[in-house]
């Protein structure tokens, strides 16, 4: 089974824990993890924002970048959903467009093999309990990408659920967008604080020490906003959750 | 659309003055919440939902793809069964249209009942220019007018308002337009209908023209269909002699059989509802019962437009339930009015600019009110794909390309205010395209990390407003791996 690591562009700049995460989970769980250094950015940003035909180079440069792995994992919901969803309509539009089957294929091939992180462990692999150890109290903020494209479902309540000293607290609105939104964060910022704002007191109303998702970007605005608001509460991807073990606990203490 | 909404701000600058009125936004949550959850309830009773909305999408779509056929089939059995059908373009044909009829009945007061297609074309103005006075008689539209205020949902026109602000209202306006509101009105719900009641009974007595609008036509009988909840629709209907229903090509539906799908997904979507409380059809005329002439005005007004574009033509689909709206998060917070339109909510931001254009800067904004967290799709009993379509639009606003205007195939280009978003975009393409690039501004980004600021200047200004930055590592995932694992060959 050769299965490649897509980190994604936010991780790989702003979150390089996440990925180092990701490797020593799978790595633990005895996958061995390779990380194509071709690989950037899925095109999420450029096609969301109306760029498709920014996105295009994007989409060959995936394909070409794992081509020969049989799974592609990455600890990112939105990039898999845009994977899944948008790379088939890219290439329909450009065979529309009169510009070949050329992209069709190069999307057609990755669909099948990209997987969400909790997707891989959960489907592929057939574990829940991979061993993880995190004594805190933690709320699971399930992102409008991962609950409604990919439909992750209880994927990773059941991870979570078995991560030894976890209590899980439920998170009320949990199914209610947190105002990311990609760029509408800063197009429709008022919005986006507002909306952030209601997710944060409902963070905050768990009493939780941790939120997690399964994605860096929305809780880069998350995070963002308990840190405006001086909120104790720590945003940790479910990945780093994952990977923390008794070993090597999460440095939930030390101010980031 | 209509001259009310005209000249308002884009959707950025409009929502975010209405997401700081604390006191819409309560009453927006706890209308929409309320709705939300029942809806949830109501569909869940049904286990062949899936199917209905596979079946209510497919309907539509197959309606669309022959609406030529469907239209002529249903102008055929109305002009059969005593109606009159016109044909209006563009809101200024359908506004004529309508004022000349009203002209010829020799009657200076109309009564109404919601019709989102008159409010689109702006008709109740074009009719107050001619001197005709159109008095609303659905209880919110009632008190929107009232009010003079505009709808900010399909549905709850005056979901903006909470109970003691509509006591207000009509304590204060109602004389000016009738029968006065009781002395001592209380905020009670039955108290506040009762006032209007009373205020629209003379109404209803004194009107010999009724305007309309309709949910469905179906074409084998030139049957006219609207869903109501409180009977003044049917008031509407039956009482004066002249009847004209504006109604949107849209709405066409081939058989009767094919109403039963949506009679039982709009009601429950909309008001969670298991069956529509009054549901009125009426088909041409008959003598004796009814109004004794009745005019159909087939409105365009930009639908063949975006039935051309092949992405863009699933929101003729809408039954205008206003699931979407009560669903969306951005909705709650910006209020209806904020989409500038009479369709607010996700469907407006996917309807408006098709059936509008994208050339203003309000309309070219629309596509963007949305995190595209697809809750709006996940409750649409017709299946629009509104986060796709948004996605197409945003194309069509920022690189331009081939539309069909008014019948014709044309190539626009982008909306203004785009070039240095392009250029950004058009530059990141290029350095995502070059890891060995991106590599390099990684590395100057990590080493000026304790340099860069708190608060961001220009587009960022928006981000650092209410959020915190995260702060740049020192070392990016692609140099760890690379230190660490060493071998990988940089492209």
């Amino acid at each position: 089974m050769r299965v490649a690591l897509f980190v994604t562009c936010v991780n790989d700049m702003l979150y390089p824990d996440t990925g180092r995460a990701t490797v020593a989970l799978l790595e633990r769980l005895g996958v061995d993890v390779d990380f194509p250094p071709a690989q950037t950015c899925c095109g999420q940003p450029q096609f969301n924002t109306g760029y498709r035909h920014e996105t295009e180079p994007l989409v060959h440069r995936y394909a070409a970048a794992f081509e020969g792995y049989d799974y592609i994992v990455t600890p990112s919901g939105s990039c898999v959903a845009m994977v899944r969803e948008n790379y088939p309509r890219i290439g329909a539009k450009a065979a529309a467009e009169g510009r070949g089957d050329n992209l069709a294929e190069a999307a057609a091939s990755v669909v099948p093999r990209t997987y969400e992180l909790t997707e891989f462990l959960v489907d592929v692999l057939k574990v829940t309990d991979v061993g993880a150890y995190f004594p805190h109290t933690v709320t699971y903020h399930p992102t409008c990408h991962g609950l409604r494209v990919l439909g992750l479902g209880r994927r990773p309540l059941a991870l979570l659920e078995k991560v030894g000293g976890l209590r899980l607290r439920e998170l009320e609105g949990a199914e209610e967008c947190c105002g990311f939104g990609g760029t509408f964060a800063v197009k429709n910022a008022a919005v986006s604080g507002a909306m952030g704002a209601d997710k944060t007191r409902h963070i905050a109303g768990t009493g939780a020490a941790a939120v997690c998702t399964v994605d860096n970007s929305c809780l880069m605005h998350i995070g963002g906003t308990l840190a405006r608001e001086g909120s104790p509460v720590r945003p940790v991807h479910i990945a780093e959750i994952l990977a923390a073990t008794e070993e090597h606990p999460y440095p939930m203490e030390e101010v980031r | 659309m209509s001259g009310t909404y005209l000249g308002m701000p884009a959707f950025p600058e409009a929502a975010a003055k209405s997401t700081q009125d604390t006191q819409l936004r309560g009453n927006l949550r706890h209308a929409t919440h309320t709705i939300r959850a029942k809806r949830a309830v109501a569909v869940a009773e049904l286990e062949d939902w899936p199917q209905l909305r596979a079946a209510g999408a497919a309907v539509k779509d197959r309606t669309l793809r022959h609406l030529d056929h469907y239209l002529e089939q249903l102008e055929t059995a109305v002009t059969a069964a005593g109606g009159v059908v016109h044909w209006a373009a563009d809101a200024a044909e359908a506004n004529r249209i309508v004022t000349d009829l009203v002209r010829a009945t020799g009657e200076t007061e109309v009564v109404k009942v919601k019709s989102m297609a008159t409010q689109e074309i702006g008709l109740n103005e074009a009719l107050a220019e001619a001197g005709i006075h159109a008095y609303e008689t659905d209880l919110a539209e009632l008190i929107v007018q009232l009010g003079d205020d505009l709808p900010s949902h399909i549905l709850v026109p005056a979901i903006h308002k909470n109970r003691s602000e509509i006591r207000d209202i009509f304590t204060e306006r109602m004389g000016d337009w009738g029968r006065a509101a009781p002395a001592g009105l209380s905020d009670e719900p039955a108290d506040l209908a009762d006032a209007a009641r009373l205020h629209l009974r003379e109404k209803f007595l004194r009107a010999k023209v009724a305007i309309s609008g309709a949910n469905f036509m179906v074409a084998e009988t030139g049957t006219l269909v609207v869903l109501e909840s409180e009977g003044n629709g049917r008031m509407c209907l039956t009482l004066p002699e002249t009847l004209i229903s504006v109604v949107g090509i849209e709405k066409t539906i081939p058989t009767w059989q094919d109403l039963e799908i949506y009679l039982q997904t709009l009601p429950r979507s909309s008001t969670a509802e298991r069956m529509n409380p009054y549901t009125s059809t009426w088909t041409g005329t008959t003598e004796g019962d009814g109004p004794q002439t009745f005019h159909l005005v087939l409105l365009d007004n930009g639908r063949t437009d975006t039935l051309a574009d092949t992405v863009g033509r699933q929101a003729l689909r809408c039954i205008r339930c206003s699931a979407c709206l009560n669903v969306c998060p951005v909705y709650e917070r910006a209020g209806g009015h904020a989409y500038g339109s009479a369709y607010p909510g996700p469907i407006g931001a996917i309807l408006t600019p098709q059936l509008r254009g994208t050339a203003s800067a309000l309309d070219a904004s629309l596509p963007y009110a949305s995190t595209l967290c697809g809750a709006c799709y996940e409750v649409c009993p017709v299946a629009i794909d509104i986060p796709e379509v948004l996605v197409h639009l945003r194309e069509r606003v920022v690189e331009g390309g081939a539309v069909t205007l008014r019948g014709t195939r044309a190539v626009i280009k982008p909306a203004r205010g785009h070039a240095a978003e392009r250029a950004a975009m058009r530059a990141a393409r290029w350095t995502l395209d070059h890891p060995a690039a991106l590599r390099a501004g990684q590395r100057l980004a990590a080493r000026t990390r304790r340099l860069h600021p708190a608060r961001l200047p220009g587009p960022g200004r928006a981000w650092s407003a209410t959020r915190e930055l995260p702060a740049v590592p020192a070392e990016s995932f692609r140099d760890w791996w690379q230190r660490t694992r060493g071998e990988g060959k940089s492209t």
